[in-house]
């Protein structure tokens, strides 16, 4: 079996003074062993949020009020603080945003990296030290003996990346989950730290989920491509289809708000308005009050999410026409 | 480091001056006259007379503040109006009561308030986090003489299981420990109270940061995540409290002793003051001073062995 991660119909609701609201609203996805799945959407859509769930990292205010979640076959919904553990770290890890923040100050390097290898995979404090070295080496730390000993703030924004990626790969996981992780660095470390995962994804297989907003990031690491909106999947595709052949407006909003140095008559378009806010109830398509190209029924009804081909998807009302004519070709 | 103490303790210095003379100042200047306490009620002018010229009282203030620092930098703190007892040999008998009730009030205050504020944070409004917060409320509001008198009527006087007052024996005894319990609580509550809330606060602060969330994405243990990841930061800001409150309970020993009837130092502070002792008072208060500034200096020593990112050179 090669599917390694599959989410089903997933909701994540949080209590807040407003009320319960849900931030994912029935998202689905799956991952493949070796593949990279890219997340993409403004910020405050639900990408976060959803690669939360998976972890069941959710804040103490969230939980998953509805649908699946299987990796490797093994659902994780069910399961209790105590497997979940056992599982992150180890068979699941996660790159965060801010390696500046994401460390722990008081401990050095070695320590950190230290701990899931003792943790998961029983090693001794020497073998852990043995391991550690490799790993630091192994995501292009220069003299890895002399960082160990090293604490977080005596390192630069770049190698606290690699040193969160040294932790987050230390036991072999077979699902990594990168959050947006070289937004916080600059450009050319950005390409080394894709260039790092990438590589590291062939080396060990692993099944990679990038949260992005940078459709620049998209372009360098993805396989296959889920943009999200205001908590729900509007397209999903493989790199070429989302790129070549974007379908849902928003989408092509985001592409269309990438400047693009290649065609100097390219005018960049921003999407006019911003994402709702969790509380406001939205009849019909959720995108409909910021779409160019919305119609009446896009207020009314909430668009399913169109087949285009075994693998592009679109949640909107302009692939109807489309879909019915494909349907009676197939059909006749 | 060294640099810090060898500041620290110029600084300790210069601190010292300036509080000698706040106090030997007021001493003078406040009403009531060493001399006429010494004569009694029959004394007459030229008894007070006689009083004043053999304590040096007769001299211009400024010749005797002069004279007394000349004294202390000789390591002589001079001798007590009173019973012409040498003040050092009075501060010296009396300091290691004072000593053991401040250490074991503090220990009361940190065992009690780090575990109930960290344990208030990671359960937020939980049965516990709600009666501990009102706790920790009460105990800072509550005064400690009358908490002190309620201990002793409860525990010595109708249960009997602890004496009333006194520290006369040695702490590390069986009836040593006894004489200290309750001091020690009466002492330490309210510093436990204040403990508490600040560790609850700032664990409540770091158990959102996002090495905590990084510490559980590794799968570290719950447990481990809040007693290691979290605990160590949330301590910086606690320590800081932790020494600002070694100089509260200072002054709490004070009142403390009263109650238990403890012969340490804040008792010959009080007894100095209303009999107009000024050699004494003058003594207590700097050894009062010199300690206070002496915890702080450790509390930033601890600050820099626990958080790496503190360097004093």
């Amino acid at each position: 079996m090669n599917q390694l991660l599959e989410v089903n119909d997933l909701v994540t609701s949080f209590r807040t003074a407003e009320g319960k609201l849900s931030a994912v609203r029935g998202v689905s996805f799956s991952v493949d062993k070796g593949e990279t799945l890219c997340i993409v959407g403004e910020s405050g859509c639900g990408k976060s949020i959803t690669t939360l769930s998976v972890m069941g990292l959710l804040p103490s205010n969230g939980e998953i009020s509805r649908g699946s979640i299987q990796f490797s076959g093994e659902e994780l919904t069910t399961k209790n603080e105590e497997e979940l553990r056992k599982l992150r770290g180890n068979e699941i890890s996660m790159i965060f945003q801010e390696p500046m923040t994401a460390l722990n100050p008081v401990f050095t390097i070695g320590y950190q990296l230290r701990e899931p290898l003792m943790i998961h995979k029983r090693l001794s404090k020497r073998e852990a030290t043995q391991k550690a070295i490799t790993l630091l080496d192994q995501v292009g730390i220069p003299h890895p003996v002399s960082k160990l000993k090293q604490f977080p703030h005596e390192l630069s924004g770049g190698m606290r990346q690699r040193v969160m990626i040294a932790m987050a790969l230390a036991c072999n996981p077979s699902l990594l989950i990168a959050d947006e992780p070289t937004t916080a660095l600059d450009v050319t470390i950005q390409a080394q730290i894709l260039d790092l995962i990438d590589d590291l994804k062939a080396d060990l297989g692993m099944g990679v989920v990038m949260v992005t907003h940078d459709m620049g990031v998209v372009a360098e690491v993805a396989d296959r491509v889920m943009v999200m909106y205001a908590g729900e999947v509007v397209e999903v595709g493989t790199v070429t289809e989302i790129f070549e052949a974007p379908k849902h407006p928003y989408t092509r909003g985001l592409l269309a708000s990438v400047p693009n140095i290649d065609d100097p008559d390219h005018s960049m378009e921003a999407i006019p308005g911003s994402l709702p806010n969790l509380s406001e109830e939205i009849q019909g398509c959720r995108f409909h009050p910021r779409c160019p190209f919305a119609m009446d029924k896009c207020m009314e009804m909430e668009p399913p999410l169109f087949e285009l081909s075994s693998e592009h998807q679109s949640k909107c009302w302009l692939q109807e026409v489309k879909h019915y004519d494909k349907q009676s070709a197939t059909s006749s | 480091m060294l640099g810090l103490i060898v500041r620290r303790l110029l600084q300790l210095v210069l601190l010292l001056f300036g509080i000698s003379f706040l106090v030997f100042m007021s001493m003078h200047l406040a009403p009531g006259d060493p001399a006429s306490i010494i004569g009694g009620p029959t004394a007459t002018e030229s008894d007070l007379a006689a009083i004043r010229e053999e304590l040096g009282l007769n001299r211009p203030v400024l010749t005797q503040y002069v004279d007394y620092i000349a004294g202390v930098l000789h390591g002589d703190l001079g001798y007590s109006f009173q019973n012409n007892q040498s003040v050092s040999s009075a501060i010296m008998t009396r300091f290691p009561q004072t000593f053991n009730l401040a250490i074991a009030s503090m220990i009361v205050a940190i065992l009690i308030g780090v575990p109930a504020g960290i344990i208030s944070a990671t359960k937020q409004n939980s049965w516990f986090d709600v009666s501990s917060t009102t706790v920790a409320l009460a105990g800072i509001s509550i005064p400690n003489f009358w908490l002190g008198a309620m201990l002793i009527l409860i525990f010595s006087v109708q249960l009997q299981w602890l004496p009333v007052g006194g520290l006369s024996a040695p702490f590390w005894t069986i009836e040593g420990m006894k004489q200290l319990i309750l001091p020690a609580i009466t002492l330490g509550t309210a510093s436990a109270a204040m403990i508490a809330r600040m560790s609850r606060s700032t664990m409540l602060e770091v158990i959102r940061a996002d090495y905590i969330r990084t510490a559980r994405a590794k799968g570290v243990r719950k447990r481990a995540v809040t007693w290691v990841h979290a605990l160590r930061n949330a301590m910086i800001p606690v320590i800081t409290v932790i020494g600002l409150n070694f100089g509260f309970l200072l002054g709490g020993t004070i009142i403390t002793e009263q109650v238990f009837a403890i012969n340490g130092v804040g008792r010959l502070m009080i007894d100095a003051i209303a009999a107009r002792d000024f050699p004494v008072v003058q003594g207590t208060v700097l050894l009062v001073a010199t300690l206070f500034v002496v915890v702080n200096l450790i509390v930033d020593i601890v600050y820099a062995v626990i958080d790496p990112r503190i360097s004093y050179d």
